[in-house]
């Protein structure tokens, strides 16, 4: 309703004239390749170390160096982690984009920016610092060809300043991103040192926001969802790795690279107990991890969208042939080429139904860095105990960017490698047979080349439960249905939703993967402001289990949130609920390649809801439109 | 007295050795092929249960079927054989690997699979069997048909062909020969002979279409290539647990020790022809084609080489079977992993 929405407005404006502590973002918008990576990791890890919880998302163009990058950092009180769409707190360094960004804002935002710019002239509604970047980078830094990436560091220092960060957090924070490069530390502390010292002098503060220590932060690490997802794979034994370099996957094998060459050669023969292999092309990354997998190893691969399209074929051979393999799909913008640099959720429907005739394949949605640590550890039990590919749907903005997380646990539980016929096994079943379902769960038992056991005939082509050639009508019914039943099993074994009731609410949230931070902070958004309670059902896998339809069931109207244009999981949802269940489906849909915010969601419901949404500011949807391939 | 019966040295009979009942057509050059293969693999002692099977698909894919009936075997999809072999000698190096592609299958769909396998040294025995045409979709061409080659249905072939040969010794195969399926003394002296060498073999069988490609006018036709065929020397294989003085003339012989110990005697049919000079066998196969003719036998060799597992570095023992606590690191090293990130 009108009155409401007036309500939030007002309450918003008051809030500027005050002390807004530990709840803002800050949006550092730079060049790319100019080391501003390093600058903003610092100040990111910083505000962690004053306890405050915080998150940093990269927008980034498609490009080695010299296109407009914006990395946004948020800290809030109430952990609220996912991309925040006001920009509180501006960091102005990019002639070509300053403009833009700083007509953008909303009202009684801050800039600090590069003086020549003279930014201040544009608005008189925000609080302007200028600093004179290039007059300060001289001293500090007398190597010209340095000036460049030291120059950035500066920012810091300045901000350390005007939000009151401790500079020695902030030194601390330098020693850990820079790690022995003692050079490089001491060049940067007096970057940061200056900056400090020319806003001390010269910068008196205007804005409201500050960082003030809290406790909320103790023991998290950060780290980025592919490294999370790489130590996963190192604890679950994976033994052959087969890739090809795609943004956004491939930091996940380069860093299971580095943690596989320090904690998985053998001490005694400085011997690798695992191979890694750059593939020549993603065709051929699936055929290893098949390969690979049908030879008994723990094998994998990660790619995105456009590997996922290249492995249809060799999907829907693993998928017939029973062999297990991990693939994750750190998800980017399609169709085709798309933003290769950008988020989204737009692989889904892709990769359930992989390759062609009758195919279904097992996906797991990890939404947080921690559920990237774990639910690859799954993923290969999984794949093994179903003799099947499982696809890891993971996205850019889950495996980019650096996350706080609580610290992750060492696994408890040994690995599960599934039916693996063994003698005891083949006394007590009799006759083996290869696609024999034994057991009635749709699962048969492999053996593995070099086991001694008996040798069977792995194909694509049409088989009977023996692995003989066939073209039989009933045997290829027969075993269909037997793979159909197999994936009816895997509901069972799949992680299972997180399902938050709640007794007043005739409204349910229904999303999965990153788009997980933004609900919540939406459903408090709704409650807070509105009064609109709201359920919530955090989907982690297909095929999906009893719980879907029950939860449908529940509410009045479901609200899938999803980050794709076209409604993924609710078309796929659709193949098996109800009818009466369909119709209590709605869709917020939030495609623009930025992570989806709470915000957006927030309006969205609300406008479907029949409440009068004010129509405000976009986001800078327009961040990096003029990225190269 | 039955008389008894016959093994080999690893005590197996010869029937171990063979396969299910071929369905290709009669008279087909790849159950030729089948048929070497089994002698091969059982004259050199070869455990069945060690062995696995691997190919694409069409007429050539099919035959795995048709020998090694005890083995494993993989029929993958189209022309990306090597990645699944790559992927199974990864985990368990100690397997022996045989791959049966086609000409279309390699030349065709396969080819970029078909030119990294080479670059990388893999163990495994790649065998084409070349037939310059693709059977089971009814004779179309493929990349191996020579310019000028007729179909049966007059279509002439314009376009030049890919000598698998000559790309697999540029690429870096180290073992790369040439042979015709209706030549069983070196074909079989061939397959023995990979057998013993640990690298990639690519081994090009010229194997007749009798059904599509055996017309007048065919240059894959058996009365062709009978005609046709140019061997660059002579074969000999003597394997590491045979103790065979062989007996020749100074400088008309090639001694090769193999990986495995074994000896390969190369009688030379000409002046100066050198297996294991690069340079020397790509022109020898440029010029045997400017021909029209076949260079059969060994056309390179390079059996020091490293192997792709040597190259990786990895730990002798298969990497599939390594027990867990040699696979998932301590609670420490995630500690460590975990404070580098506070």
């Amino acid at each position: 309703m009108s009155s409401t929405d007036l309500a939030v407005q007002e309450q918003q404006a008051a809030h500027r004239e005050q002390r807004v502590a530990n709840d803002f973002s800050i949006q550092i918008a730079t060049v790319n390749g100019s080391g501003s990576q390093t600058a903003n990791m610092v100040l990111l890890r910083s505000i962690l170390l004053m306890g405050v919880p915080v998150s940093g998302k990269n927008m980034f163009p498609s490009n080695i160096a010299g296109l407009p990058t914006w990395y946004t950092i948020r800290a809030s009180k109430k952990h609220y982690i996912a991309r925040k769409k006001e920009v509180d707190f501006l960091v102005a360094m990019n002639p070509e984009t300053a403009k833009e960004d700083v007509l953008t804002l909303e009202p009684g935002a801050a800039v600090v920016y590069d003086a020549p710019l003279k930014l201040d002239a544009l608005r008189s509604d925000l609080v302007f610092y200028p600093v004179p970047f290039d007059k300060l980078v001289g001293p500090v830094c007398p190597d010209a060809k340095l000036r460049r990436l030291v120059r950035n560091m500066i920012y810091d220092g300045v901000l350390a300043k005007l939000l009151g960060i401790d500079l020695s957090l902030m030194e601390k924070a330098l020693g850990k991103q820079l790690g022995k490069k003692a050079k490089a530390v001491t060049l940067n502390a007096g970057a940061l040192k200056a900056g400090w010292d020319y806003a001390e002098a010269n910068l008196a503060k205007q804005d409201p926001f500050v960082i003030e220590t809290m406790n909320e932060t103790a023991g998290k690490i950060l780290i980025e969802g592919n490294a999370a997802a790489a130590i996963g794979c190192m604890m679950a034994g994976v033994t052959v790795v087969a890739w090809y370099p795609i943004t956004p996957s491939s930091s996940l094998c380069e860093s299971l690279i580095t943690y596989m060459k320090k904690y998985r050669v053998d001490k005694a023969t400085g011997k690798a107990t695992f191979a890694i292999v750059q593939a020549e092309d993603e065709i051929a990354s699936l055929g290893m991890v098949i390969g690979a997998s049908w030879a008994g190893a723990r094998s994998m691969t990660a790619t995105a969208g456009p590997g996922i399209s290249l492995m249809g074929e060799f999907s829907g051979l693993a998928y017939y042939a029973e062999t297990p393999a991990v693939i994750f799909d750190v998800q980017r913008v399609g169709p085709s080429t798309g933003l290769p640099t950008r988020t989204a959720q737009g692989d889904l429907l892709q990769a359930a139904f992989l390759s062609h005739g009758d195919t279904k394949h097992i996906m797991i949605i990890p939404a947080s860095v921690e559920e990237c640590y774990t639910m690859a550890q799954e993923a290969f039990d999984l794949a093994e105990r179903f003799q099947t590919p499982v696809f890891v749907m993971m996205d850019l903005d889950l495996g980019m960017n650096n996350w706080m997380s609580d610290a992750f646990t060492y696994p408890d539980a040994p690995i599960n490698r599934g039916k693996v016929l063994t003698d005891e096994v083949l006394k007590k079943i009799g006759e083996w047979g290869r696609y024999k379902d034994v057991d009635g769960d749709g699962i048969p038992y492999r053996t593995i080349p070099g086991d001694g056991m008996p040798a069977y005939f792995a194909r694509g082509s049409g088989h009977n439960a023996k692995g003989q050639y066939s073209e039989r009508p009933d045997d290829y019914v027969e075993n269909m249905d037997r793979l159909a039943r197999k994936f009816e099993t895997a509901r069972k074994y799949v992680p299972k939703p997180v399902v938050q009731r709640n007794p007043r609410a005739k409204i349910g949230f229904l999303g999965y993967g990153t788009s997980h931070f933004a609900i919540e902070e939406s459903r408090d958004q709704l409650r807070d402001e509105t009064k609109v309670e709201t359920s919530y059902f955090r989907l982690r896998a297909y095929p999906f289990n009893e719980e879907l339809a029950v939860f449908v069931d529940a509410h009045e109207r479901v609200y899938v949130i999803e980050q794709n244009r076209d409604a993924q999981l609710l078309q796929l949802m659709k193949l098996e609920l109800s009818p009466e269940l369909q119709t209590k489906l709605r869709s917020v849909l939030h495609y623009n390649g930025l992570p989806i915010d709470a915000r957006s969601i927030t309006d969205d419901v609300l406008a479907q809801e029949g409440f009068e949404v004010a129509k405000k500011t976009t986001a800078r949807v327009s961040a990096g439109s003029a990225g190269g391939e | 007295m039955a008389s008894p019966v016959k093994v080999n040295r690893i005590g197996l009979e010869p029937q171990i050795y063979k396969g299910g009942k071929t369905t290709l057509c009669a008279g087909c050059g790849h159950n030729a092929i089948s048929e070497r293969i089994i002698d091969a693999f059982y004259e050199m002692g070869v455990d069945p249960r060690r062995v696995i099977k691997l190919s694409g698909i069409g007429c050539s894919s099919k035959s795995p079927a048709y020998f090694l009936g005890g083995s494993h075997g993989f029929n993958a999809v189209h022309g990306r054989m090597p990645s699944v072999g790559t992927g199974a000698m990864l985990a368990n190096q100690k397997l022996i690997a045989i791959g049966v592609s086609g000409d279309g299958d390699t030349g065709a769909i396969g080819i970029g699979q078909f030119v990294h396998l080479m670059r990388r040294n893999l163990p495994i025995i790649y065998i084409i069997e070349d037939n310059g045409c693709y059977g089971l979709t009814k004779g179309q061409f493929s990349p191996t048909a020579d310019l000028g080659s007729k179909l049966k249905t007059g279509v002439v072939n314009d376009l030049p062909p890919i000598d698998t040969c000559a790309l697999a010794v540029e690429l870096g195969a180290t073992f790369v020969a040439r042979s015709f399926s209706g030549d069983k003394k070196q074909l079989l002296s061939l397959l023995k002979a990979a057998l013993a060498h640990r690298g990639t073999v690519m081994l090009d069988v010229i194997s007749p279409c009798v059904t599509f490609n055996d017309h007048e006018g065919s240059t894959k036709s058996y009365a062709y290539v009978k005609d046709h065929d140019d061997p660059v020397e002579e074969v000999s294989f003597v394997p590491f647990f045979e103790d065979i003085a062989v007996d020749y003339e100074p400088g008309t012989t090639q001694e090769v020790t193999m990986h495995d110990g074994s000896k390969l005697y190369l009688k030379k049919l000409e002046e100066n022809y050198d297996p294991t000079d690069k340079i020397g066998a790509l022109k020898r196969l440029h010029e045997t084609a400017r021909r029209g003719e076949f260079a059969t036998g060994i056309i390179y060799i390079e059996p020091d080489r490293d192997d792709f597992l040597t190259q990786l570095n990895v730990v002798d023992e298969p990497l599939a079977t390594l027990p867990l606590d040699r696979v998932r690191p301590g609670p420490e090293a995630l500690e460590e992993i975990m404070e580098g990130l506070r």
